[in-house]
């Protein structure tokens, strides 16, 4: 009795980390990208509250959350562009530039929210997709193969960046770009074109994790990112600019997430330390930050603004 | 001619001082500010004060200024402080958060009235009211009805943080619990976030795992955690504003603030001139606080007669919920 008590919170555990990762691992895969470029976004916040307000309305509007996903892509795509041309075409600071991209992401989602909805309503979210045979199994099946749609597009992206970062000319582009762009251009790599492609699909990718966010929860409110742009910021760092890295930050990160929240139902943790427990997450992530970046170098040309001959 | 004049103006100036201050205020606009933490429309904590004080509104002339989503305290204080400068009548802090700024502002202010709450301390100032909520009231109703429903013997509770009104809230969910059921396991999730949706969200499913088949909680971000338990069919009790319209198939009952209750004390207080250095309380008995079934549920009616028995019983102060 006490035996399968304790697979199932564990198994409940596990599907419950690989849920809360999913967001994570969407906008750190899209600023991995951009970082190996070269460019630093902090606004991947920002980005990720209008890419879920755009699902959200568009999930209201049409009870289609497939559309919701496509416009939340297709949100931050735009706002791709617009980064791109502030940063690459003005040249703008990077660090400020993202946090404006974020501070208007925060505000502009509001007020559409404030004028288009008001009250929040809640629409339809994706339902746990069932697969003949694995979401039976036992234990796998739960933590698994039961999860909605979402989820396995994360996670499936993430072999899909890993080969075009490590076994395409595009991917070598990337990096070259992110290490010398002064090299690169030489070589006839196109700075501009590849850094702008990079952060516009970064910046899809964001879109897509806020849409993923609100769709999931079949909810849209003030803020609902709750500043998990930065943390994928920060995972980014923890996974060293490779897609299974950020992948393994990510779900560590959901995990303790979901740890916590477990120990917490049980009364594992007593009530006077919960919130010293509920930042577990951030201070494990600050650790393993600490360890990563004494072993690992970022992009060598990350947030320098490139001109050639300049 | 001139005489005439004279003891006209000292008749007037005679009755504009001796006249009570509420014949005076009584026609005025007063101006009345609010900053609260989440969206005027949150279906929650900063819905209930909003609603609160547009109630008024229909009784009384009130220019209203709303400023919403300060979860930055730092903002907040700028903002209270602000609308003291711009000569506002009554600025209202709604967040136990806000407090610490308050106590540093409103002496910069003398002439302004603040309110602020959750909380019942004016910190002995003379123009700082405090008001509250006597959550815990609602929550044991909400506590005995959730434990009647339960078939699995679970309860479970979704909390940000352990403070204020929302510590009232769910104290009383799990005393009125136990009441109900001795043997009820009522589990109680402070998840450390009044605004993370997505851990709300996940906690409620792990509280459902873990065997609570009736779910409640308290705070902005149970919007994730009602998601979860619709998703389910998992009956929810709702507090703070009625929040059927988010998931009408399960929401069971609101605990419902109306702040209108104490509004209308303070702002009589004001036209007194008394500007502050009183608590007050909204509950059940002065009705404060109303419990708003969800007709479109399903709700046994025996469960109902029970929730009602206990309303009745903690007006008349037969039943004793914690607060007092």
């Amino acid at each position: 009795m006490a035996d399968s008590l304790a697979v199932l919170i564990i198994v409940s555990t596990i599907a419950s980390g690989i849920r809360l990762a999913t967001p994570f691992l969407l906008a750190s895969l899209g600023e991995a990208l951009g970082q190996r470029s070269g460019v630093l976004n902090l606004g991947v916040d920002g980005v990720m509250l209008l890419g879920a307000f755009g699902a959200y309305y568009t999930v209201l509007q049409t009870n289609n959350p497939y559309y919701g996903l496509l416009v939340g892509i297709g949100t931050g795509l735009v706002l791709g562009v617009f980064y791109g041309f502030i940063t690459l075409n003005l040249r703008a600071e990077q660090g400020v530039s993202g946090i404006g991209i974020y501070l208007f992401g925060l505000g502009m989602s509001d007020l559409l929210f404030q004028k288009f909805v008001g009250t929040p309503r809640p629409i339809l979210p994706f339902m746990p997709l069932h697969f003949p045979v694995l979401s039976d199994l036992p234990i796998v099946g739960e933590m698994l193969f039961q999860h909605s749609i979402i989820v396995y597009i994360a996670f499936g992206l993430v072999p899909v960046m890993s080969f075009i970062l490590y076994k395409t000319t595009y991917g070598l582009n990337i990096r070259a770009i992110g290490e010398n762009p002064e090299a690169a251009d030489s070589l006839g790599v196109s700075v501009m074109a590849t850094r702008y492609s990079a952060i516009i699909i970064g910046n899809g990718l964001a879109g897509l994790a806020g849409a993923a966010l609100a769709i999931e929860l079949g909810i849209f409110q003030q803020n609902l990112t709750n500043a998990m742009g930065f943390i994928a910021i920060a995972l980014v760092y923890f996974g060293a600019w490779t897609p299974t890295g950020v992948m393994l930050g990510s779900f560590l990160f959901g995990l303790v997430q979901a740890i916590v929240l477990q120990c917490k139902t049980f009364g594992v943790i007593p009530r006077s330390a919960s919130d010293l427990a509920a930042m577990a997450p951030a201070i494990i992530t600050i650790l393993a930050l600490v360890v990563v970046a004494k072993r690992f170098k970022q992009p060598a040309a990350l947030t320098k603004p490139y001109v050639r001959g300049g | 001619m001139k005489r005439s004049y004279l003891y006209l103006a000292a008749v007037l100036s005679a009755l504009f001082l001796l006249a009570p201050s509420s014949i005076l205020a009584a026609g005025k606009t007063l101006r009345v500010a609010i900053i609260a933490p989440s969206a005027r429309n949150d279906l929650a904590f900063t819905q209930s004060i909003v609603d609160g004080i547009k109630a008024i509104q229909k009784e009384r002339p009130i220019e209203l200024a709303i400023t919403d989503g300060t979860f930055v305290v730092e903002d907040a204080a700028a903002a209270i402080r602000d609308y003291a400068k711009k000569g506002f009548d009554l600025v209202i802090a709604h967040g136990s958060q806000y407090g610490g700024s308050l106590k540093e502002i409103a002496p910069d202010f003398p002439n302004t009235a603040f309110a602020w709450g959750t909380s019942a301390d004016t910190f002995g100032l003379s123009n700082v009211s405090s008001y509250e909520a006597a959550s815990d009231e609602g929550g044991y109703v909400m506590g005995v009805m959730a434990a009647a429903m339960s078939k699995k013997g679970g309860v479970g509770v979704v909390g940000p943080v352990e403070v204020g009104a929302a510590k009232l809230y769910v104290d009383g969910f799990v005393k009125g619990a136990k009441a109900q059921n001795p043997k009820i396991r009522a589990k109680v999730n402070y998840i450390g976030s009044f605004s993370d949706v997505a851990l709300a969200a996940e906690a409620a499913r792990a509280l459902m795992a873990s065997g609570a088949d009736v779910l409640t909680g308290t705070s902005q971000m149970v919007v994730g955690a009602i998601g979860a338990a619709r998703a389910k069919r998992v009956p929810w009790f709702a507090t703070q504003a009625n929040q059927t319209e988010l998931a009408p198939e399960i929401v069971v009952a609101s605990q419902v603030y109306k702040w209108e209750v104490v509004l209308k004390k303070i702002l009589a207080d004001l036209d007194k001139g008394i500007k502050g250095g009183r608590k007050y309380q909204i509950n059940l008995a002065n009705g404060g606080i109303v419990i708003e079934f969800n007709d479109g549920y399903k709700l046994a009616p025996k469960v109902k007669e029970l929730g009602l028995k206990t309303i009745a019983g903690i007006k008349d102060g037969s039943i004793k919920t914690g607060n007092k």
